[in-house]
């Protein structure tokens, strides 16, 4: 097994690693903001409802 | 999303993960020996193996929140196994990609059909399944049922992936621990990589619940707005 060789696929392993992590957490980031916007919109159009129609 | 009394929780884990994530790679690379047969190439193994034993810790707990779910029809109990199930497919994601990049220079191949590689292989197709059917089904209540019955059904081959090497003569090595084949100045920086991805499997399932639990409040809120119209 020839010491660079191998080295290339240790980094390959790890740079796969980071990038399953940070495609994962990006993924529920950009979730979380779509969700928080659509729960103010509808927060909104709720208080906007008079009270007898809510 | 938005749980204000667990802020501090969240910030801890966050620093713990942040500080542990180092410690982890600087244990990998530097803490760890180089091996004698595979030299650094065996350093894949640090993030291998706890990435696998994480990913069936979340199928774990994918079949216990179905079935309380299917005992306690409180849907908190489904939002938790939706939320370790995705996580769990992330870190089985993680073992089947890195799994084979070892593979190619340690067995000469990518890829072979030993009982450890096709139940790993077996189990991640079961488990985007399962979010795949989610998706298909559009009344909540049925969706959850089906989903923790199909939770349960596909977790029979957890135990299969766990004793797979124990059971067969598989290509895969040995449970290293259980054998006592792990060199013991490899044991810290082994350790120190499965509690750094335990609090990283916990940090990952709390924030994809909290996503959850937010997009349930926001079906509800959907619901008041059609009912006012």
């Amino acid at each position: 097994m020839g010491t660079v060789n191998t080295m290339n696929y240790l980094f390959a392993a790890y740079t796969a690693i980071w990038i399953i992590l940070a495609v994962y957490l990006f993924s529920i980031r950009a979730r979380e903001k779509k969700l928080r916007e659509e729960l103010d919109n509808l927060r909104q159009l709720i208080e906007r409802q008079p009270a007898n129609r809510r | 999303m938005d749980q204000p009394k667990y802020k501090h929780l969240d910030a801890i884990l966050g620093g713990l993960l942040l500080v542990g994530m180092i410690l982890a790679l600087y244990m990998a690379f530097i803490g760890a020996p180089r091996e004698r047969t595979m030299g650094d190439l065996q350093r894949i193994f640090y993030f291998h193996v706890p990435s696998g034993m994480m990913g069936l810790a979340a199928f774990a707990v994918n079949f216990f929140a179905s079935l309380m779910y299917l005992i306690k029809k409180d849907r908190k109990w489904d939002s938790l196994a939706l939320s370790a199930t995705e996580v769990g497919l992330m870190f089985l994601t993680i073992v089947l990609v890195t799994g084979p990049i070892w593979a190619k220079p340690a067995w000469f191949v990518w890829w072979t059909w030993s009982p450890r590689l096709t139940s790993s292989l077996v189990l991640w197709i079961l488990y985007l399944a399962y979010m795949l059917v989610r998706n298909y089904v559009p009344d909540p209540d049925r969706r959850a049922v089906m989903s923790a019955v199909f939770g349960i059904v596909a977790f029979v081959d957890a135990p299969i992936v766990f004793f797979s090497i124990r059971w067969w003569r598989d290509n895969h090595p040995s449970a290293m621990i259980e054998t006592g084949d792990l060199d013991p100045l490899m044991r810290p920086a082994f350790y120190t990589c499965i509690a750094v991805f335990l609090i990283l499997l916990v940090y990952l399932m709390r924030r994809r619940y909290f996503l959850e639990s937010a997009r349930l409040e926001a079906e509800r809120l959907e619901r008041l707005v059609d009912l006012a119209r």
